[in-house]
């Protein structure tokens, strides 16, 4: 059998300097996998090759048997690549339920003509696609804001929301780069629960980058260390926690 | 708050469920949640918040608006009239221009040639034909949608250019096409009739009635300028509509994801060059129908007329009406065709405003200018959501009363 996710030898450079160097890892399908490392590492590098950002000059990148190498953003997400960003990446100017209707824009198959005549076709997906929607406002708990401008949300909320366009696209593979970054001991707390949550009622499969170690120890089914570009260690929580490269790599050689 | 119970499959089901007469030959997706009385946001069903004219104050307004448009010929001048034919007609411009520009974020200082392709496709296809110039004397119902069609194809040419820059770059990669158009309009005498002389445009005739006769309505004799003005009135209500179809659903969507961040609606599964070509097609057909239409009411242009100035003043429609909204791209155009207007019947009882050119302290042309140009700052300055904005507060602050939030 294929593996859902396949890296393998991925080496990304600009110009003279290397981000990614021969990194490879698998992922079964339903699994959770953290990736941490020092900052400038290749973390979110990672992600934009296997989101279409950017071109790796080697490796292969093989999502539930298609190459994804070469493939542009938009195609990539068609595929069922879903992606939450470290710095928030939602349209402002639009309301919460317009953010996550966007999220579903792959799943609307009316044309433009459609559209313009506002026909039953359209009409019917709108408003199929609405009640998707509203199961997703549920289960995120944010009824309250479903009007609100997301310019206007505090922060906390502006992730939850972005984790819901996230989840909007029904995907199949979820990259979540910083879900809790720079939130309050609470915060990260619902949003941890948000994410086992996905995996459990939706069986998504995910790649998690986090500098919070509580929530990766706790919640990751294995770990990638990285380090200059480098996997450094691979394996369960535990593991890599009494990994020597590891230790070394976050504090130091004990002199 | 709402209250969003789903929409029933059936119509019986509906109206037992939401006790609420449904309309229409109904899948149930066609229940008009009025709601209870008193309470206009509390939807019943999601197609009902949906619509267009999703509360009473809406759907009421509405229909007394275009009550009032309906009877305004008939107490207006003929020169009042055509005046707001070309409201209407800019209104469609301008809308057009906020699909690209407000809507898809793709600045677009270009239109004026759009206009002019339009103006110039619709009188190859209707005008009569003579030694200097091509004319197929085709019927209205032919040389007006081709009046968009053309624009829209050349925008499809134009669009790939333009996905490859953005901002201020694509700005003035627009502006070339301005430049470009006015040439090839001076040269290209066959079609336009060349520098200084012009064309005269289609012929107005509407599924073999000729607009330009005189017709009875009601016991009135309607004048030309009438005809006109219901004409343009229709065709401007039908592509205000699409235009407002298109941005509450998908592909305006996508519009706005494109604009506010492209990269992470990339990754939404929004194809951007597609987006961006579909936003630059329906834009420029928006344009041709409004130069088509403009020099049926004008009369005869020379090439020269559809120069960078008018693209500034389809700019001003939609940043003094309103960024990204269709019913601020009609308040927009009212104001910008209607306020010179304005002004030069005051300069009739201001001191030190002359009518003629020249004489006196300050001009009726010059004032026209510095005003246009202060507003555009004031507006960009003090509200940027333009006249819509100001709406937007007025109706904030009348929800509100008695209290002030």
């Amino acid at each position: 059998m294929q593996p859902f996710l396949h890296v393998a030898d991925l080496s990304l450079r600009f110009g003279g300097t290397t981000a990614i160097r021969d990194v490879g890892f698998e992922l079964d399908e339903g699994s959770l996998l953290a990736i941490i490392g020092p900052n400038g590492a290749g973390k979110t590098s990672i992600f934009n090759c296997l989101s279409g950002v950017y071109r790796p000059q080697q490796g292969s990148i093989r999502f539930r048997g298609t190459d994804l190498r070469g493939l542009r953003p938009d195609a990539i997400a068609r595929l069922g690549v879903a992606r939450m960003f470290q710095n928030i990446e939602l349209f402002d100017n639009l309301t919460v339920l317009d953010n996550l209707m966007l999220g579903r824009h792959r799943h609307l198959r009316y044309s433009t003509l459609s559209a313009l005549l506002y026909d039953r076709r359209a009409r019917r997906a709108e408003v199929a696609n609405r009640r998707v929607i509203e199961d997703i406002i549920d289960f995120l708990q944010i009824q309250a804001i479903r009007r609100s401008m997301v310019g206007m949300l505090p922060y906390g909320l502006k992730k939850r929301v972005e984790l819901g366009r996230a989840l909007a696209m029904e995907p199949a593979l979820l990259l979540l780069d910083e879900p809790v970054a720079g939130m309050n001991a609470e915060e990260t707390e619902d949003m941890a629960r948000f994410i086992l949550d996905v995996r459990s009622e939706l069986g998504v499969t995910m790649i998690m980058i986090e500098h919070e170690m509580g929530l990766v120890m706790d919640i990751a089914d294995e770990v990638l260390v990285l380090d200059f570009g480098e996997r450094i260690a691979h394996g369960p929580p535990a593991q890599v926690q009494r990994d020597p490269a590891v230790i070394k790599a976050y504090l130091g050689e004990a002199s | 708050m709402t209250v969003d119970t789903g929409v029933p499959s059936g119509r019986e089901r509906a109206e037992r469920e939401t006790g609420l007469r449904v309309r229409g030959r109904g899948r149930g997706l066609r229940v008009r949640g009025r709601g209870v009385r008193g309470r206009p946001l509390l939807y019943t069903s999601y197609a009902a918040d949906q619509a267009i004219w999703n509360t009473p104050a809406k759907r009421g307004w509405t229909l007394a608006l275009v009550g009032a448009v309906l009877v305004l010929p008939f107490f207006l001048s003929r020169d009042l009239t055509s005046l707001v034919t070309t409201v209407f007609i800019f209104a469609i411009g301008g809308i057009g221009l906020n699909l690209v520009t407000g809507y898809a974020g793709q600045v677009s200082l270009g239109h004026a040639f759009f206009m002019g392709l339009g103006a110039y496709t619709a009188a190859v296809f209707g005008g009569a034909g003579s030694d200097q110039v091509i004319g197929w004397g085709l019927d209205m119902a032919i040389w007006l949608p081709m009046a968009g069609v053309v624009p829209a194809l050349v925008g499809l040419v134009v669009a790939p250019l333009a996905v490859r820059v953005r901002g201020l770059y694509l700005a003035v990669l627009t502006l070339g096409l301005v430049f470009i158009g006015e040439h090839v309009f001076k040269e290209a005498r066959s079609i336009t009739g060349g520098a200084g002389v012009g064309r005269a445009p289609a012929e107005p005739v509407l599924f073999g009635m000729d607009l330009r006769e005189r017709y009875h309505l009601f016991g009135y004799i309607l004048s030309r300028e009438a005809v006109y003005y219901f004409v343009c009135f229709a065709i401007f209500v039908v592509l205000a509509i699409a235009a407002r179809n298109l941005t509450r659903s998908k592909p305006g969507r996508a519009f706005a994801a494109v604009r506010d961040r492209d990269v992470a609606a990339s990754m939404m599964g929004i194809s951007l060059r597609r987006t961006k070509t579909l936003a630059f097609t329906v834009s420029s057909f928006y344009a041709g129908v409004s130069g088509a239409l403009l020099v049926m009411v004008i009369g005869r242009v020379t090439p020269t007329n559809w120069n960078l100035f008018l693209s500034i003043d389809l700019l001003a429609v939609i940043l003094i009406g309103g960024i990204a909204t269709i019913s601020g791209s009609i308040l927009g155009a009212a104001f910008v065709v209607l306020m010179p207007r304005i002004v030069s019947e005051l300069a009739d009882v201001v001191p030190f405003i002359s009518t003629s050119p020249s004489g006196g302290f300050l001009s009726v042309f010059q004032l026209q200018t510095m005003l246009f140009g202060a507003l555009i700052v004031l507006f960009l300055v003090l509200e940027p959501r333009g006249l819509y904005g100001l709406w937007v507060r007025v109706r904030n602050y009348w929800k509100a009363w008695p209290f002030s939030y």
